[in-house]
């Protein structure tokens, strides 16, 4: 494997969906190019950094915006019924 | 899983399906007593006219459903006209979804197409969901160094924020929207594709090029010399 095919098949790797056996050569490959690895172990930190990020939060004025909207869209299907 | 905060326990509720009508001095719908996993049933419910349940399944989502638009439009005003689109066009088309997928998946594609529709009147010119031409930069090979175990670490979280903010804010729209949904909302690569109406492989494709595009970005901040 060389590594341009690393690069293409890195977004199954990093998933865990690749094959047993391409997953074996692209790990072969890792083991003695470091550029390689460095890269996927930089897009696996990326993915990581940004699932761990803090949660945007919901400010409860935005919340009760939304209640209101429904509670009004939920009397105006009432009386259509 | 966000958890549904209209479930006083204890309260007594309608029989499932059983239209509800809400009442003036009592504006809170009662909640719900299916249970949170049944996703389904809810959905049946509401469409049956349990306007509880429908608001159950908007305790479960709205949410996700704000960061979302908060993450594609990059702006505050626009996320909660995002969300509250998302959540009345879902009620009022309800008749309309088939159960061919979950609903949460529905929901997402409605608020996906909002938030792209904010996008484009913003931005009319620069804003296109058509895949971009290759704009020649080989976003893999131009940078490559080590971070180090924790990179992340190096900042405090507000100005993390900030900076992940940034940066996944210079995205374009359609690889923004496929990384998000994917890697940040954790929906799969299916479902990602029905959300997106495009192919599995081109979700893959798109991945690819976003998490490249955010993993080059990032350089100049974690790399393990100062950062710029």
């Amino acid at each position: 494997m060389n590594c341009k095919k690393v690069i293409l098949e890195l977004t199954s790797y990093l998933d865990g969906v690749l094959d047993s056996n391409m997953r074996a050569d692209l790990e072969q490959h890792l083991a003695r190019c470091t550029d390689c690895r460095v890269v996927v172990d930089t897009t696996r930190k990326t993915i990581q950094i940004f699932c761990n990020s803090e949660p945007v939060p919901l400010p409860e004025d935005v919340r009760q915006r939304l209640h209101t909207a429904l509670l009004d869209r939920f009397r105006r299907n009432a009386k259509t019924i | 899983m966000v958890l549904c905060q209209n479930s006083p326990a204890g309260r007594l509720c309608p029989p499932i399906g059983a239209p509800r009508l809400l009442s003036a001095t009592d504006p809170k719908p009662l909640a719900s007593t299916i249970v949170r996993d049944d996703e389904a049933k809810l959905v049946s419910a509401a469409k049956a006219g349990d306007a509880a349940a429908f608001e159950e399944l908007v305790n479960r989502y709205e949410r996700k459903i704000f960061r979302l638009g908060m993450n594609i439009t990059q702006n505050r005003e626009d996320a909660e006209d995002v969300m509250q689109e998302a959540f009345l066009k879902s009620y009022t088309n309800l008749d309309r979804f088939q159960g061919d997928s979950r609903f949460y998946t529905w929901l997402v594609r409605i608020a996906v197409n909002e938030a792209l529709m904010k996008l484009r009147k913003r931005r009319p010119n620069q804003v296109s969901l058509d895949e971009p031409l290759n704009d020649g930069e080989d976003p893999v090979f131009r940078e490559i160094e080590d971070w180090g175990p924790s990179p992340e670490q190096k900042f405090a979280q507000t100005e993390l924020n900030d900076i992940l903010n940034s940066v996944i804010g210079e995205l374009d729209p359609i690889f923004r929207v496929a990384f998000l949904l994917r890697d940040v909302e954790g929906i799969s690569t299916e479902e990602t594709a029905q959300i997106l109406g495009i192919s599995e492989a081109a979700v893959k494709s798109r991945l690819l090029r976003a998490r490249l595009k955010l993993r080059q970005k990032l350089n100049k901040y974690f790399r393990r010399s100062e950062p710029q």
